[in-house]
């Protein structure tokens, strides 16, 4: 894909163009207040002051800012991939026992490459090598759960403590859901013929030199931020819009903090949803703004994108229904204590 | 020359399949282009990622959805 750009065609002039690019990202980074106030007050002389003016400055501000930390977070990370392949993370889980392996999983979810359509792929090629069910299941629910994408928005969006506590209980259900699930020793619940499916060998991935990863990097810059720029533009836009205003209305109450049940109904209503995190965060955005807690937040975020019917299907061809129910039931009580958990300290 | 597209259905896998057989007919290749569809047999593979290619029994790419020019390239090899 990087052979798309003509520059990116000699690999090894990657260093150079990186080199470049990575002191004016910082020199733009740091003066986006700057920019976001000259063309604000200088160029276009808008009313100071006045609501409008303020949701454009914050929308002028805040989008190159997501948009820069996205595709700083995005390369870096689409290098560390390149070392992260899901045969080495099969390696590096061969032989691990039961709780080393759930935590392990869960780490390696969060850098190796993952697409929901290569569930039942990994999932088979996992089991089949021997690795625990229970580790298994770690590593398919951090995957999607915890990644760079995630991680870019809610720091943009809604600073690094929130950040942190997303990645860290994301991290703890993934660990304990796995952990819990191999204990159960469900192995039986799983389809009959997922055990003799013949795995043919694969084979010996070649060495990559450093440039090539590099050449990895942009690659993943390019195709994801070209597949979510528009969520964020949307998500910021209506963060814009709302900026000030504090309303409370019917979701707010609904889901506030002082509803016990707002953080199971947020559950429920999550599940049956599916997106991805680029597309689910705007939308927890406006929850936030609307007076929904933080934690309900959260609850429903993990939900929609760890918990979903088109995953259920998927699982379905390889899991039989009591192992499909234990999965959810043991994923949505986590996402319920770290919803809770949070209504109440935050 | 036999091609083989490794996907389930989803929608890199269709994509593949498309630039796949795009690429073949733009490359004046007589190469024969399938989908594999069935999981069993996709297994048999080795592949950990879904989409794969896989061209006269040996896995080239898999996880992705090349750009043509990289398909030329696989192909040409």
């Amino acid at each position: 894909m990087a052979n798309d750009f003509p520059f990116f065609k000699k690999q090894s002039n990657n260093w150079v163009y990186t080199l470049l690019l990575l002191p004016l990202w910082l020199v733009l980074y740091l003066n986006l207040q700057i920019i976001a106030d000259f063309l604000i007050d200088d160029l276009l002389q808008l009313q100071n002051g006045n609501h409008l003016t303020e949701a454009l400055r914050f929308f002028i501000f805040e989008t190159p800012k997501v948009l820069l930390l996205l595709i700083l977070i995005i390369f870096l990370v689409g290098i560390i991939r390149s070392y992260f392949t899901p045969e080495k993370t099969r390696k590096i889980l061969g032989n691990k026992s039961l709780f080393t392996g759930n935590i392990l999983a869960s780490l390696l979810g969060i850098v190796t490459p993952f697409c929901s359509c290569s569930a039942i792929p990994l999932f088979l090629g996992f089991v089949e090598a021997g690795i625990p069910l229970g580790v298994t299941f770690s590593f398919l629910i951090a995957a999607p759960m915890i990644n760079e994408v995630a991680l870019v928005l809610l720091i943009g969006l809604f600073g690094w403590k929130v950040a942190i506590i997303y990645i860290g209980t994301g991290l703890l259900i993934a660990i304990f859901a796995g952990w819990i699930l191999g204990k159960l020793k469900l192995e039986r619940y799983v389809a009959d013929w997922v055990y003799k499916v013949q795995i043919g060998q694969s084979e010996e991935e070649e060495k990559l030199k450093f440039s090539e990863r590099i050449g990895g990097g942009y690659a993943a810059v390019k195709e994801i931020v070209g597949k979510i720029w528009i969520y964020i533009l949307i998500g910021i836009a209506v963060g814009a819009g709302a900026h000030g205003y504090v309303p409370e209305d019917y979701l707010g109450t609904l889901l506030g903090r002082g509803n016990w049940y707002g953080v199971p109904l947020a559950i429920l209503i999550g599940i049956p949803m599916y997106s991805n995190a680029a597309g689910i965060i705007p939308i927890v955005s406006v929850l936030i703004e609307k007076g929904v807690s933080l934690g309900t937040a959260l609850a429903f975020m993990m939900s929609v994108i760890a918990l979903s019917l088109p995953e259920v299907i998927i699982l379905k061809k390889v899991l039989k229904w009591p192992l499909i129910a234990f999965f959810i039931g043991i994923v949505t009580s986590g996402i319920l204590v770290v919803g809770f958990l949070f209504n109440v300290i935050m | 020359m036999e091609i083989k597209v490794l996907g389930t259905g989803c929608a890199k896998c269709k994509m593949l399949e498309k630039v796949t057989r795009e690429t073949v007919i733009e490359a004046n290749s007589s190469a024969t282009v399938t989908k594999v569809e069935d999981i069993i047999d996709i297994m048999k593979y080795g592949i950990l990622q879904t989409p794969a290619l896989v061209i006269d029994g040996k896995v080239v790419l898999q996880g992705k959805v090349p750009s043509r020019a990289e398909l030329i390239q696989i192909i040409n090899n």
